[in-house]
């Protein structure tokens, strides 16, 4: 077997970008002053060239393997890597306002942000047990950095160590799943494990070891019950790194979820259902429920994220075509909405303190009319409220779930979401009814206003031309049953 | 083979001896010691299986590197030994019956296994033929070939965690005095050394 120039062209995103990372790390180690806003700036770049790679490499067959099957492109992949680029690169941009303010930008954050990057791209596209496992390393490494990365907070590094340690506790239990199904399977290609498992009878030994695999994948898209380190490390972290956990990495462990449960484990449809269909009604009723007490914005998001996989695992718990293009859209509507309430709350500074507390936000529709309206919007469409963005995410999701005959999970969905709809439209009361606060700091800063304003235009206007992502999101999932 | 046989008897004999002297040793540096005989036996053990590879790394890896730095461990933190070990018998009951449970379960494990018949057929990397290639040689084709991926993510994991342990620990700390070597070696006589003639009874 060698190495031929069709497997180097086919991993070509992800080579520039690990390329381009060491590069930019040498360049902010010998670069003395301003060394973090430049390497950020290039990074953005980098980023912006690995998105254009990544929508252009397209193998002629619409699906091709390379590295002996380890690496794996089609447009199920291609789909996941645009999402995940334009969350991090967006994440990143509105990074940087807030770092400076704070006096922590430095600029080993863009690199780890690239290097994360870097191990989403690998999760996505991989196509073996070990491709797996070290692309959820490489990336999770890099976020347990970030997450401790305000190394002189102590809530910060409280946080990074929390992660860590439960991330290793799920990094284990996910290896001792795949030495089980390499252990009764002999392989741990998904082609070769799909195949085996086509034409046997899979033992019981094999189905532990998925339950395994699925544990430690629930646990980096923080599903109930493996959800307990996300309030924590969410509140912890320094809030653009919690913007970034939020998006990028999650839509990655959904992409590969969603791969490894429909490719190598297709056949096993029966044994996996059951189990996503618990994931996604306990997080649904938990991350509705929890919410409800928070003070603090970033907690409240914290749980807001639990219930949001809830509803994204629903399409995935039908398991069929449309199931998972409603997962796929709803991940889509999801980034739009994190990345404008995550803008606001990168926002909130007090006479140049940060804040994030819910009555924080009082009266902000008297102080700044404007940030009050755009969180208002993305609050209704977090609930769910037509014609926003966010009710059609849920529409498709749920409408594939009574399709497919899955009417209680259906109504768990519908239910939580009403119950949801509480709190964020408490938000929406602070800010309209109640007393003033002090007025945040403005102005807010160029970039995080673009962003805001593209993410509300996104979610208001979705429902005029939904075709091009729902088209989208139809044809990545048709290429995983072929 | 009878030689063989012999040899491997001797090499498993020294190894369970050392391994019941690394926990009965009274002194912890003994301990370890007594854990580095275990690894030499083992690394002999392997090499009596054709494992030539293995048998070096354990060697290298394991009495070199994890062997040095629990010594170092232990000698640097004044644990008391003695005292940790004062309720051993008193827990000897109870520890000896999770280890029958592990036992038992492991044979439960090793009477019950069952491969799906398409494992064999289905491996990724049957092992070469050994007469042809040596087991660095075979190692090699497939950590640099068929897993040339795998290896070189595997390097960017360890990429990242030494930026990581850069970048949450270091602390440039100001007013420290560096050893600049290079301005040390360009440093020529002529610019800090003046000699100068002394008139005698003259003074300078």
């Amino acid at each position: 077997m060698s190495l031929a120039m069709s497997d180097l062209t086919l991993a070509l995103p992800e080579l520039f970008l690990a390329g381009a990372a060491m590069l930019l790390l040498m360049l902010g180690v010998f670069r003395k002053e301003d060394s973090a806003r430049v390497v950020l700036v290039l990074a953005l770049l980098v980023l912006t060239v690995t998105l254009v790679l990544a929508y252009g490499v397209t193998p002629k067959t619409g699906r091709a393997t390379s590295f002996g099957g380890l690496f794996l492109v089609d447009d199920f992949t291609r789909f996941a890597k645009v999402l995940v680029l334009v969350a991090t690169a967006f994440t990143l941009a509105i990074s940087r306002t807030w770092m400076e303010k704070e006096e922590i930008a430095r600029f080993e954050y863009p690199v780890l942000v690239l290097f994360a990057t870097l191990g989403m791209l690998m999760m996505i596209s991989a196509n073996d047990l070990m491709a797996l496992y070290l692309g959820l390393e490489t990336q999770s490494l890099a976020l347990y950095v970030m997450a401790a990365y305000h190394r002189d907070n102590a809530r910060s590094t409280e946080s990074g160590l929390k992660y860590f340690v439960l991330g290793a506790l799920a990094s284990g239990l996910l290896l001792y799943g795949a030495s089980l199904v390499y252990g009764f399977v002999g392989a741990t290609n998904f082609e070769t494990i799909a195949k085996a498992l086509a034409s046997h009878h899979a033992p019981q030994g094999l189905i532990i070891g998925l339950a395994f695999l699925v544990a430690g994948l629930a646990f980096k898209v923080a599903a109930v019950p493996f959800h307990m380190w996300t309030p924590d490390v969410y509140e912890g972290a320094p809030t653009p790194v919690t913007a970034f956990f939020a998006i990028g990495p999650k839509i990655a462990a959904f992409a590969l979820l969603v791969r490894v449960l429909t490719g190598p484990f297709g056949p096993m449809v029966e044994a996996w259902q059951q189990l996503v269909v618990f994931l996604a009604a306990a997080s649904m009723i938990v991350g509705a429920f929890a919410a409800i007490g928070q003070t603090n914005i970033k907690r409240l998001m914290a749980y807001s994220s639990i219930g949001h996989a809830g509803y994204a695992l629903v399409g995935l718990a039908v398991g069929n075509r449309e199931g998972i293009s409603g997962l796929l859209l709803y991940l889509a509507i999801y980034l739009a909405m994190n990345l404008g309430t995550f803008g606001i709350i990168l926002a909130m500074r007090v006479k140049g303190r940060a804040v994030e507390g819910i009555s924080d936000l009082a009266g902000l529709a008297r102080t700044s009319p404007m940030m009050a309206l755009m969180l208002a919007v993305f609050m209704f469409s977090m609930a769910g409220i037509p014609p926003l963005a966010g009710f059609f995410g849920k529409l498709y999701v749920f409408l594939a779930a009574v399709n497919a005959g899955h009417i209680i999970l259906a109504l768990i969905g519908v239910l939580s979401s009403a119950v949801a709809a509480y709190y964020y439209l408490r938000i929406v009361k602070v800010m309209y009814f109640d007393e003033p606060a002090e007025a945040l700091d403005r102005p807010i800063g160029p970039t995080l206003a673009v962003v805001l304003a593209g993410s509300l235009v996104f979610i208001v206007f979705f429902f005029l031309v939904p075709s091009p992502l729902v088209g989208g999101a139809e044809h990545a999932a048709s290429v995983l049953f072929h | 083979m009878i030689i063989q046989g012999l040899v491997f008897y001797l090499f498993a004999a020294l190894a369970i001896a050392g391994g019941v002297l690394v926990i009965s040793a009274k002194n912890p540096v003994h301990s370890v010691l007594w854990l580095i005989v275990v690894f030499f036996n083992a690394a002999g053990l392997f090499l009596l299986q054709g494992a030539e590879f293995l048998a070096m790394v354990l060697v290298v890896v394991y009495v070199g590197a994890v062997a040095v730095l629990f010594l170092f461990v232990v000698m640097m933190l004044d644990i008391n030994f003695v005292q940790l070990r004062q309720g051993f018998l008193h827990y000897l009951p109870s520890g000896a019956l999770v280890g029958i449970v592990l036992l038992v379960e492991l044979a439960v494990v090793l009477v019950g296994w069952a491969v799906s018949g398409e494992a064999p057929k289905s491996l990724a990397a049957p092992a070469p033929e050994l007469a042809k290639m040596t087991n660095t040689e075979a190692l090699g084709h497939i950590l640099y070939t068929q897993y040339l991926y795998l290896f070189q993510a595997s390097g960017v994991v360890l990429l990242i965690a030494m930026i990581g342990s850069i970048l949450l620990t270091l602390r440039h700390r100001p007013g420290t005095r560096h050893q600049n070597i290079s301005r040390q070696v360009d440093r020529h006589p002529k610019d800090t050394l003046e000699i100068r003639k002394v008139p005698s009874g003259g003074g300078i």
